[in-house]
């Protein structure tokens, strides 16, 4: 997921779309390869001796909303690991295990119905938010309620399917759930209702979309002003252009280390406003302990040799990808998208990421060791005279083509190189360069008639779906809208119709609807919607005082388990 | 920037000239004995020279598209062939860092940037930009700045009024902001005004914005010029004749007033020039795949820790030609001053 704000949040919600995009970091999923990556670690108990002490992290901006129902991204997500708990949570641990689910605010993992349609959670009791009050089941079905009362950017989509979420999602303001979502307060239990099973709807519940607040939250965006949340911290000031301050949160008793663990540091301090450059130079000297914002390339041969031992690097559920228009010319042309796919040595755009340890050249939609990956290359390596034969066999030769790239650095060098390479298969390219700000929204407008860009798709969580059927479904696709996330503009009804057959097989039998998967992908390769270009990696930069770094698959470092003492 | 002693030198060749010659030779003649204005001019040659050789150089010598990527490509450095882009090999292997200066003129003598293209020919290719802009717009600012200054300052009245106002206006926004905001709306679908149409990425968008920006720096003063020449008599003696107001600036005003264009030529040559390479650098000048000194510049950022080179050569283009078009344009100015052989007649 990433940093988009919330227009592009709300331009997700539109669209329907399930996962989210841009310049930021997701899901890792390969094992950290930094010196002091410790995976697993969080299971041991809690170490006393490292309590205490203040966290200094840096950012070039704040991340929007302190809103965990609106904000989406990538940032914040990473800090609302320590304010807020769902009713099921990611296991808080590094590597591989941290995409399990496991209960959080519940007492175990639901029961479910025969049918796949009926959650029913056991609320823990004695768990209580920041400002003493105990968490309820009116709270919850409150939160759930909220959800779309604030038109929540996946409300639409991630929680459409509970029962009432459509008349929800209709008219927000007087968002009812009562069918839907049913608490027993006698109980302490909480039913959650689908209109059909969905086989993705914990993983959905375990987003920071889904966190309990407290039942008399404002449904309205919150800003800047911090909800009481449940768990070890508490934001006590926040500017988006100044700092935010966490403190621990005197109501917090840890219930379960799997799903929210005390945190180390007494005090978390965010600052914002310094430049990567001058942030990097700040955890040199000791003067900061992480950096939010990708390290600047020209500093990583010097972060990678002199500061080895600090830096961490951790795979990503992700990839920069060319949404191809196929409605467009020349890639409305079968031959002319295949050409694309030869076109490209995507070593070189590895160079430019920052090298073979940063990035990995990608042939696949879905990224390596996620779920539903099939390890296949069909176009393995650049051959431009074969993408020339096919462009002149498209009949496309001399058309013009633009293409649309986002203002940061790397974008921009992606985009160069990708002009440079049309032109050398026979086409007059251009490289159009536009503000980050709209660029996500810009390039999914159909009225733009964008041919060609290059974007990001970050995981939301472990599923095939979230790259596949958001990016290329026909539901995803919306002419004239900013929040049209099958940028490509692909629509098959029979590839739709295989990719909810993978998604229902995936209830009973996950193997057999990866192996499904698999195939999908390899389909849509062949039909040249995307051309995945790598898979990116996440560097952390780490002060030489911090310890026990832990890379959450889902969430990134878990930056209230560091040790700064 | 021109010495008391150049003056002096300036103002006894002007004399040396001849009573017979025409004021432009005998301005040619007061530049040429001005040393400071003929480095400056030589030096400026020099690097046109060079800029417009630069097929020649990216063709034959290096021998290198400095429009192509060549990320994966190789060089031969030192006998031994090596990639453009090499990889980190040490610790944790990160970082990509593009080849550096070779100071071999067949292979990457001022090294690559990140896209593994020939510095020294993108050098040269930028130069050929940004000095055709800048001289592009310098002469359009001019030639608009001349017919708006005449007009007003002729006619005088409403007509003078509605035009200063106009300047006024103009001048009234912070330069860079104007062109930001000009640079950002036409950048997106071009320029479509009537008979005139310039793509979004046309080279002639940059010239069109600079030139518009600075049309009241050089009108304003032109203006003031012909307001002081309207009293003078030989214009009264036009007017006695019959002549029509056409004839009259054609004829009469326009001679006096080309004197301060021409010196403000040069001097609008440099301006223009730092500011096309401004707004390259922020992206909203000349558009890729075209180079210019400003472009280069941007491109160095990326790479200022490991390869400082290509924003302080792209620097020094900048900053000597702008040197030498001012020191140059101080030369024209003392040259064609009258006052400049008045003191040196004193």
């Amino acid at each position: 997921m990433k940093r988009i704000t919330a227009i592009a949040a709300a331009a997700l919600l539109a669209a329907g779309a399930a996962a989210c995009s841009g310049g930021g970091a997701s899901t890792g999923t390969g094992p950290a390869t930094g010196a002091a990556a410790q995976p697993g670690q969080a299971a041991a108990g809690f170490q006393e001796q490292h309590k205490g002490g203040t966290l200094r992290l840096l950012a070039k901006a704040g991340d929007g909303t302190l809103d965990p129902h609106i904000n989406y991204s990538n940032g914040n997500w990473q800090i609302f690991q320590a304010l807020y708990d769902g009713l099921v949570s990611f296991r808080k641990t590094g590597g591989e295990r941290s995409y399990d689910i496991v209960p959080d605010l519940a007492q175990e993992l639901p029961q479910v119905s025969a049918d796949g349609t009926t959650y029913t959670f056991t609320l823990r009791k004695g768990v209580a938010f920041s400002t003493g009050a105990p968490v309820t089941a009116d709270d919850v079905v409150a939160s759930f309620e909220r959800i779309f009362r604030v038109s929540g950017p996946t409300s639409g989509t991630f929680y459409a399917g509970i029962v009432g979420a459509a008349d929800c999602v209709k008219k927000p303001a007087g968002c009812t759930l009562d069918q839907g979502v049913v608490a027993d307060a006698a109980a302490g239990t909480v039913t959650i209702k689908l209109v059909a099973p969905d086989p993705e709807f914990l993983q959905k519940l375990a987003l920071p979309h889904a966190a309990v607040l407290p039942k008399d939250t404002p449904a309205k965006d919150q800003g800047t002003s911090p909800i009481p949340g449940t768990g070890p911290y508490q934001v006590v000031s926040y500017d988006p252009n100044k700092q935010m301050k966490l403190v621990r949160n005197p109501h917090f008793k840890e219930w379960s280390r799997d799903a929210q663990p005390q945190g180390y540091p007494d005090e978390i301090d965010y600052a914002y406003g310094l430049t990567p450059e001058a942030a990097v130079t700040a955890v040199q000297n000791g003067q900061a302990d992480w950096i939010f914002d990708p390290l600047p390339a020209d500093r990583l041969t010097e972060i990678g040799t002199q500061y080895a031992q600090q830096a961490h690097v951790n795979a990503l559920a992700a990839f920069w990808y060319i949404p191809v228009n196929v409605n467009l010319a020349p890639f409305d042309k079968p031959e002319a998208r295949e050409a694309l796919q030869w076109a490209f040595d995507k070593n070189a755009m590895v160079k430019m990421f920052g090298g073979a340890n940063v990035a990995q050249p990608a042939c696949t939609i879905l990224p390596p060791a996620f779920p539903g990956h099939a390890d296949f290359c069909d176009f393995p390596r650049q051959d431009l005279a074969k993408a020339k034969d096919l462009v002149q066999k498209s009949g496309t030769a001399g058309q013009e083509v633009s293409v649309v790239v986002a203002d940061d650095e790397v974008s921009k060098q992606i985009g160069e190189y990708v002009r440079s390479s049309l032109e050398q298969i026979g086409y007059q390219a251009k490289l159009k360069v536009i503000s980050t700000n709209i660029h996500f929204t810009y390039i999914q407008n159909t009225r733009n008639k964008v041919q060609l860009s290059v974007s990001q798709w970050y995981a939301d969580y472990p599923a095939a779906s979230n790259f596949l059927n958001v990016l290329l479904s026909c539901a995803s696709f919306r002419e004239g809208s900013d929040a049209s996330i099958n940028i490509s503009g692909y629509c098959d009804k029979d590839m739709d119709a295989r990719m909810a057959a993978a998604m229902k097989l995936g209830q009973t039998d996950q193997a057999g609807a990866d192996r499904q998967w698999g195939e999908i992908d390899r389909e849509l390769m062949k039909r040249g919607p995307i051309v995945p270009l790598f898979n990116p990696k996440q560097i952390d930069f780490v002060s030489r005082n911090v310890g026990n770094y832990q890379f959450h698959a889902q969430f990134h470092a878990l930056l209230d388990q560091l040790w700064v003492k | 920037m021109t010495s008391a002693a150049d003056k002096a030198r300036t103002a006894a060749a002007g004399r040396a000239a001849g009573p017979s010659a025409g004021p432009w030779r005998r301005a040619l003649a007061r530049l040429r004995r001005n040393r400071s204005a003929v480095i400056a001019a030589a030096g400026l040659l020099l690097i046109v020279l060079a800029c417009v050789l630069a097929p020649v150089y990216a063709g034959a010598v290096a021998r290198t598209d400095p429009f192509t990527s060549n990320a994966s490509g190789t060089a031969i450095v030192d006998g031994q062939r090596v990639p453009v882009l090499a990889q980190s090999t040490e610790g944790l292997g990160l970082g990509v860092t593009p080849i550096g200066p070779t100071w071999d003129p067949g292979s990457y003598l001022l090294g690559a940037d990140n896209q593994g293209r020939d510095v020294m020919a993108r050098l040269l290719y930028g130069g050929r930009n940004s000095l055709l802009i800048g001289l592009s717009s310098a002469l359009l600012c001019c030639a608009i700045a001349t017919v708006l200054g005449v007009v007003a300052g002729y006619f005088g009245g409403w007509i003078d009024a509605v035009l200063s106002r106009f300047f006024d206006v103009v001048w009234a926004f912070p330069v860079y902001l104007l062109a930001i905001c000009l640079s950002v709306v036409l950048l997106t679908s071009g320029l479509h005004l009537g008979p005139i149409h310039i793509d979004a990425g046309s080279l002639a968008l940059p010239v069109v914005i600079i030139a518009l920006i600075y049309v009241p720096y050089v009108a304003r003063p032109l203006r003031g010029q012909v307001m002081a020449l309207r009293d003078k008599e030989f214009l009264h003696a036009a007017v006695g004749l019959g002549a029509s107001d056409l004839r009259i600036m054609r004829r009469e005003v326009l001679p006096n007033v080309l004197p301060t264009v021409v010196v403000f030529l040069p001097l609008m040559t440099a301006l223009n020039m730092l500011t096309e390479s401004a707004l390259s650098f922020l992206s909203v000048g000349v558009q890729s795949p075209d180079a210019s000194w400003g472009t280069i510049i941007n491109d160095g950022l990326a790479l200022l820790y490991t390869r400082p080179a290509i924003t302080l050569a792209a620097g020094l283009c900048v900053g000597l030609t702008a040197v030498a078009l001012n020191v140059l344009g101080d030369g024209v100015r003392d040259a064609l001053d009258p006052n400049a052989r008045l003191r040196g007649g004193a």
